[in-house]
């Protein structure tokens, strides 16, 4: 994953709210088994209405509860081959933005004036180390979990930081087993 | 400290000195959300840790014709991904039930059905309706697949702890409401954010009546209110409901004495408390293009209130002030993880029994797993559901999403038993309408939505009037 300090550009502007994952990207392009390549076929189906335009800029400005619906990660997925880097919104669906900071595109969270005044503004800098979004006129500082900010400064693998507590896992399984509780079912142990 | 349900399963599952990594009892894996995370791991030398805690099935793109074995496919694409699923559980070990196993079906119709899902237990899925999971006393909740790379390599996650909302609800549900009508009419109440950054549990006489699989369809839609998890806690039914022989082979010799303990305590306090008027709800219809837009049967399209709105009229080719029961049908689909368990297609066969789905509407009843399409047909159901013009399929998501052959036409009108109504999930330019099993076989057979409270449920007695 690509660190990230700064994202400084124009922004895009989708004024709708409760945006789901089946619009970003639908459902008949879940069937590849690729993780790349899906920038193509976002928001497939608005794409096509007429008056559609949606440039390719860094930032994403979109309505309230973004990213509803499926845990598609398809849906960041698409977004980021489509080259946004930052997405900002007054709110986001709680899967989608977890899945964003998965894959370093950064959800933002900003009150729904600082929102409308980067749109009419038309360009931004979403500093993540100051955990603040400056546009011309203007300034908002968002909120981040600690953790999540300092994987993304870093650009760092999640799955490996776990793997280096791997001790602390076996240990808790190991206490679980000798609790004399019931260990739940095992898969495996289905005929 | 009294302790919320959520807190203490929170708790029991918390890994390491600083807790912050959440240690997962049960992860459900299907073909769509999983190939990426599998080539993660190839990609790294990263082995499964626990496929003993790991089971997958192949559900989405499964057709529902009776086509048993993965290579029969027609769809390529399809195809592809349910082998590679089939090739990934091989090299990595995990047990697979994929097309033709008498256990393949839905993954959160399976997971309680074969005994996995059980109380106090922490269960996560690459799919967000895995809250259905949480009608057991589980936590469980929806992840992409990044996150199923990680606990397929970790069998843990990092999770900082969301907050908790109860929802309870007061009075008793009324003649001909459902348990979907129930989520249904919360959704409308709250809003499809209104539960975000949540955990809800659901409490209140008018749940705890409400069997097992009512339950099920309950939580499955928690995500549809935007909560991260839906749980109720744990009591006989659901005890009687996990013990009940043969069907669930994962369950205990007997009720561990820890399942007792899962509940919050009585003055626990939640950071939201929402009440609900269960006596008030009548059976739902969704009007529009979110599981929030939804009104009773009796009632009419609302007149909008906003561009969203509005444009979800526009989409589903709908003028405010129609009554619902004006709205004519293409389509019918009975099935899904929310309402395509035994009891669901019970409920809808009693509509059906003895009387004809309306000429020009095709409907189709789509059990939600080999399992339960195995006992309605022991049962006769089939029979019921054939001889009155339905379209009996094999176990899958179905219309649910059209990632396999059912999908609607563009335009078409469809009353459904799943638990989205977006734009195009049906099928592109597909208008759908959510309801209860019930309403969807009423509606099959009346050719437009039907209030099942005025219907005479016998149709011997209909046709002597
Ligand atoms: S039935 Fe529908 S909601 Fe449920 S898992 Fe399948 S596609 Fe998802």
């Amino acid at each position: 994953m690509r660190a990230i300090e700064t994202i400084t550009g124009r922004v895009s502007v989708l004024d709708r709210d409760d945006i789901d994952t089946d619009q970003i990207i639908p459902k008949q392009f879940l069937k590849r088994v690729e993780r790349t390549g899906f920038g193509e076929f976002l928001f497939y189906d608005w794409a096509r209405e007429p008056g559609w335009e949606l440039p390719k800029n860094p930032v994403l400005v979109a309505g309230r509860n973004f990213g509803c619906g499926s845990s598609r990660e398809h849906a960041p997925w698409a977004l980021e081959d489509y080259g946004f880097q930052a997405i900002i919104a007054p709110s986001f669906a709680d899967i989608f933005r977890n899945n964003c900071t998965k894959i370093g595109l950064l959800p933002v969270q900003l009150s729904a004036e600082a929102c409308r005044a980067i749109a009419e503004a038309g360009e931004c800098q979403v500093d993540l180390a100051g955990q603040e979004v400056r546009w011309p006129g203007g300034a908002e500082a968002f909120a981040i979990d600690p953790d999540t900010k300092q994987r993304l400064l870093n650009g760092l693998d999640e799955i490996g930081l776990t793997l280096a507590q791997s001790d602390a896992i076996a240990a808790y399984e190991a206490a679980r087993e000798q609790s004399g509780g019931w260990a739940g079912p095992q898969t495996t142990a289905l005929a | 400290m009294p302790k919320t349900l959520l807190d203490k399963i929170w708790e029991r599952h918390q890994v390491g000195a600083d807790g912050s990594l959440l240690y997962i009892d049960l992860h459900l894996v299907h073909e769509v959300t999983s190939p990426q995370a599998f080539d993660g791991l190839r990609m790294h030398g990263r082995t499964v840790r626990r496929p003993d805690r790991t089971l997958a099935t192949a559900d989405h793109n499964v057709p529902t014709d009776g086509t048993t074995t993965t290579a029969r496919i027609r769809d390529e694409l399809s195809r592809v991904q349910v082998q590679t699923l089939e090739r990934n559980c091989a090299e990595f070990g995990i047990p697979l039930y994929s097309l033709g196993s008498p256990r393949q079906g839905i993954v959160h119709v399976i997971g309680p059905e074969l005994g996995l899902t059980q109380p106090g237990m922490t269960i996560v899925c690459g799919d967000s309706h895995t809250a259905t999971h949480g009608a057991l006393g589980a936590l469980a909740f929806g992840i992409g697949t990044s996150e199923v790379e990680h606990v397929l390599a970790t069998q843990c996650l990092v999770q900082s702890k969301p907050k908790s909302m109860r929802i309870r609800y007061e009075g008793a549900l009324g003649f001909g409401v459902t348990a979907k009508d129930l989520i249904l009419a919360t959704i409308g109440q709250i809003g499809v954010d209104g539960a975000v950054g949540h955990v809800v549990e659901y409490a209140g006489t008018a749940i705890e009546s409400l069997s097992m699989e009512q339950r099920m369809t309950v939580c499955n839609m928690t995500i549809e209110g935007g909560g991260r998890a839906g749980m109720i806690a744990p009591d006989e039914t659901t005890f009687e409901w996990i013990m009940s022989p043969p069907t669930r082979p994962a369950a205990p010799p007997a009720v561990p004495d820890e399942w007792h303990e899962l509940r919050s305590d009585p003055d626990a306090t939640f950071d939201r408390e929402v009440v609900v008027d269960a006596a008030a709800v009548s059976p739902m219809v969704t009007w529009g293009t979110n599981p929030g837009m939804v009104v009773s049967v009796d009632g009419a399209v609302p007149a909008p209130s906003s561009e969203q709105d509005e444009r979800a009229l526009h989409y589903m080719g709908l003028e405010a002030g129609t009554p619902i029961e004006q709205l004519r049908l293409d389509r019918v689909f009975i099935g899904s993880c929310t309402n395509g368990r035994i009891g669901d297609l019970r409920a809808a066969a009693s509509v059906a029994r003895g009387r004809r789905v309306a000429d020009g509407v095709y409907a189709m009843v789509v059990p939600g797993s080999a399992q339960v399409k195995a006992q309605a047909e022991a049962e006769g159901l089939d029979e019921i559901f054939r001889a009155a013009g339905f379209d009996w399929r094999g176990a899958g998501c179905s219309m649910c999403l059209g990632m396999n052959p059912d999908i609607a036409a563009s335009g078409e009108r469809v009353a459904s038993t799943s638990n989205r109504n977006f734009e195009g999930r049906q099928g592109r330019g597909a208008r759908s309408h959510l309801v209860s099993p019930q309403m969807a076989a009423a509606a099959a057979i009346a050719g437009h939505f039907v209030d099942i409270r005025s219907w005479d449920l016998d149709p011997q007695q209909e046709a002597a009037a």
